[in-house]
């Protein structure tokens, strides 16, 4: 049985006068990709700014790697290990390719072994280093801000829909470069593209109104087409 | 090839010397020229001194501080009082103790600018963070509150600003004279663009800055307290006022503590034709408000007063986010 490096503890946020999650509870083993899925609105990005400190809990807690992180900010989050792919991707426009990556570098120095892994997993980085990064295609910020979060040794990774909008044959490398970085560290993907979170996924939990309403081993759930239709009230077919 | 061909990307910065080649084109008098360009020239830096702070703190913090221009006024009267002090040095002939006069009261200016602003972000602006409503009635309040207090100090009786002894004359090339103070305040004015470019595009400092007017989120959520820079920005915004207000107060040499609400029209014009957040814009902005200004007064005098709504509205038509705007995500 594997340690659990995130816990998450009847934790409810609210965003304005909204209650968006309600008493989530989660728990999220060290090492690999975990999924979390839902329907639009059903809570998974809330969850993971929750995590991140972007918005906070107003009850619940939040353990990282064994410690309370409720009420922390998102910088000291940052700090112990935790890196963000928000939904927007987060690319600082005005910024070149290599000026967003120095911000997320440890005092703004490259480690040339990650660097260069990075250029192997995304050619584009190397191939756009110089160019302001509001020049780059969709998937290419999108390369650009997964490899923000990789270009530090990070203990948990935090992504949020980082297939979309993007074309197949990048969602294939996506996957490819996604195993490559899962060795090293734990990914909390949210995903709506079944096939991208079913290739990947080790576990699955699934949100639904604030809540998680199901957990287990996601090869079980890819299998189980009642399930996902259950849960998801979608045809997963389409995602497919 | 449009206008708007002409001036895209990179060549926006060209804007100001088109202004001015039309002007020369529709003045025909190249030494009136030359004098008004330089005049244009002195009064765009001095207002890209009180602007660029605001234009920072504008795009980083998301601030609408209304009270920018008492640091411009507070900045003003205390290098009047410093030169008044060192009138012996003022007006000796050693240039030295001219120059000696002159950076302390540019420097007690700017210090002073520097604290205040300091004690203005913790005590008035942090509790109105992300509420405009609230920045708006608390910072026109200590607007007010500014003025009255500069009443009560300096009392409102208009005070004269002695210029230092070696920015007195004008050089004169044929028939053509410049001011000497002038040309000073095109060196200052270009002395501070230039630390502050190579600080917002060589420092790690300076990165974080930008990104910050970007996206404070994203700059948070990679592990840096945006916070402290928000403070950092405030006192050298803060800092740039009063300095650029201590220049302003030479250049009109004589003040009232209405100063700062007079500047404070064409400070926010800066800031919004140049693009929030933008310190190339807040120059460019500031360049054309000068030129425009002294080329209207002298071509189309009626039309004077209107020079800095026309600039804004013509800019506005044409590039809605202003000349440079940032790349908000």
């Amino acid at each position: 049985m594997r340690q659990d490096i995130l816990t998450l503890d009847n934790v409810c946020a609210d965003i304005a006068q909204y209650h968006i999650l309600h008493d989530i509870n989660l728990n999220i083993p060290k090492g690999g990709v975990h999924v979390l899925l839902g329907r639009n609105g059903a809570g998974k990005t809330t969850t993971l700014r929750t995590i991140m400190g972007v918005l906070h809990a107003h009850s619940g807690s939040i353990k990282f790697d064994g410690q309370d992180i409720t009420k922390y900010h998102s910088s000291d989050i940052a700090q112990m290990g935790v890196a963000y792919v928000p939904e927007n991707m987060g690319i600082f426009g005005g910024l070149t390719v290599e000026e967003n990556l120095r911000l997320a570098a440890n005092k703004g120095k490259f480690d040339p072994v990650r660097l260069k892994r990075i250029y192997t997993l995304f050619p584009a980085i190397e191939k756009f280093w110089d160019k302001a990064a509001w020049s780059l295609s969709g998937g290419q910020k999108q390369m650009l801000a997964i490899a923000r979060a990789i270009i530090e040794p990070r203990k948990l990774i935090l992504i949020d829909e980082p297939t979309k909008g993007l074309a197949p044959s990048i969602i294939d490398n996506m996957i490819e470069a996604f195993h490559e970085f899962a060795k090293e560290t734990t990914i909390l993907l949210v995903e709506q593209n079944f096939h991208f979170a079913s290739s990947l996924g080790e576990t699955v939990n699934v949100v639904e109104d604030g809540k998680i309403i199901h957990s287990g081993d996601m090869k079980e759930f890819a299998q189980d087409k009642d399930l996902q239709t259950r849960l998801l009230s979608l045809s997963l077919d389409q995602h497919q | 090839m449009t206008l708007n061909n002409l001036l895209s990307g990179n060549n926006i910065r060209f804007l100001p010397v088109a202004i001015a080649f039309v002007a020369l084109i529709m003045i025909g008098n190249p030494s009136i020229w030359v004098t008004l360009t330089v005049a244009g020239l002195a009064m765009g830096m001095m207002i890209f001194l009180m602007a660029s702070g605001l234009s920072l703190i504008f795009g980083l913090m998301d601030v609408m501080n209304f009270s920018h221009s008492a640091f411009v006024a507070f900045g003003a009267f205390i290098a009047a009082s410093v030169l008044g002090r060192l009138s012996g040095w003022n007006e000796s002939d050693s240039v030295l103790l001219n120059m000696l006069a002159l950076f302390s009261a540019l420097g007690a200016a700017m210090v002073f600018g520097m604290i205040a602003g300091w004690f203005f972000e913790k005590v008035i602006i942090k509790p109105v963070y992300q509420d405009h409503l609230r920045q708006i009635l608390i910072t026109v309040g200590a607007l007010i509150v500014s003025e009255q207090l500069i009443l009560v100090i300096w009392g409102g009786v208009p005070i004269n600003v002695a210029r230092p002894q070696f920015l007195q004359s004008s050089f004169i090339i044929g028939d053509i004279s410049i001011e000497i103070y002038r040309v000073f305040a095109v060196f200052l004015g270009t002395a501070a663009f230039i630390v502050l470019h190579l600080t917002l595009n060589r420092t790690r400092i300076g990165l974080l800055v930008r990104a910050g007017v970007e996206n404070r989120e994203m700059v948070e959520a990679l592990g840096f307290k945006v916070e402290r820079l928000f403070i950092g920005v405030f006192v050298v915004g803060s800092g740039l006022a009063a300095l650029g207000g201590a220049m302003w107060a030479g250049y009109e040499t004589l003040i009232t503590p209405e100063i700062g609400a007079h500047m404070m029209i064409s400070i926010f014009v800066v800031v919004i034709i140049g693009g929030l957040g933008s310190i190339e814009g807040s120059l460019l902005g500031a360049l054309i408000l000068g030129l425009v200004g002294n080329y209207m007064a002298f071509l189309f005098p009626k039309m004077a007063l209107a020079t800095n709504m026309l600039v804004m509205i013509v800019i506005l038509m044409w590039r809605p986010y202003g000349l440079r705007p940032m790349v908000k995500s």
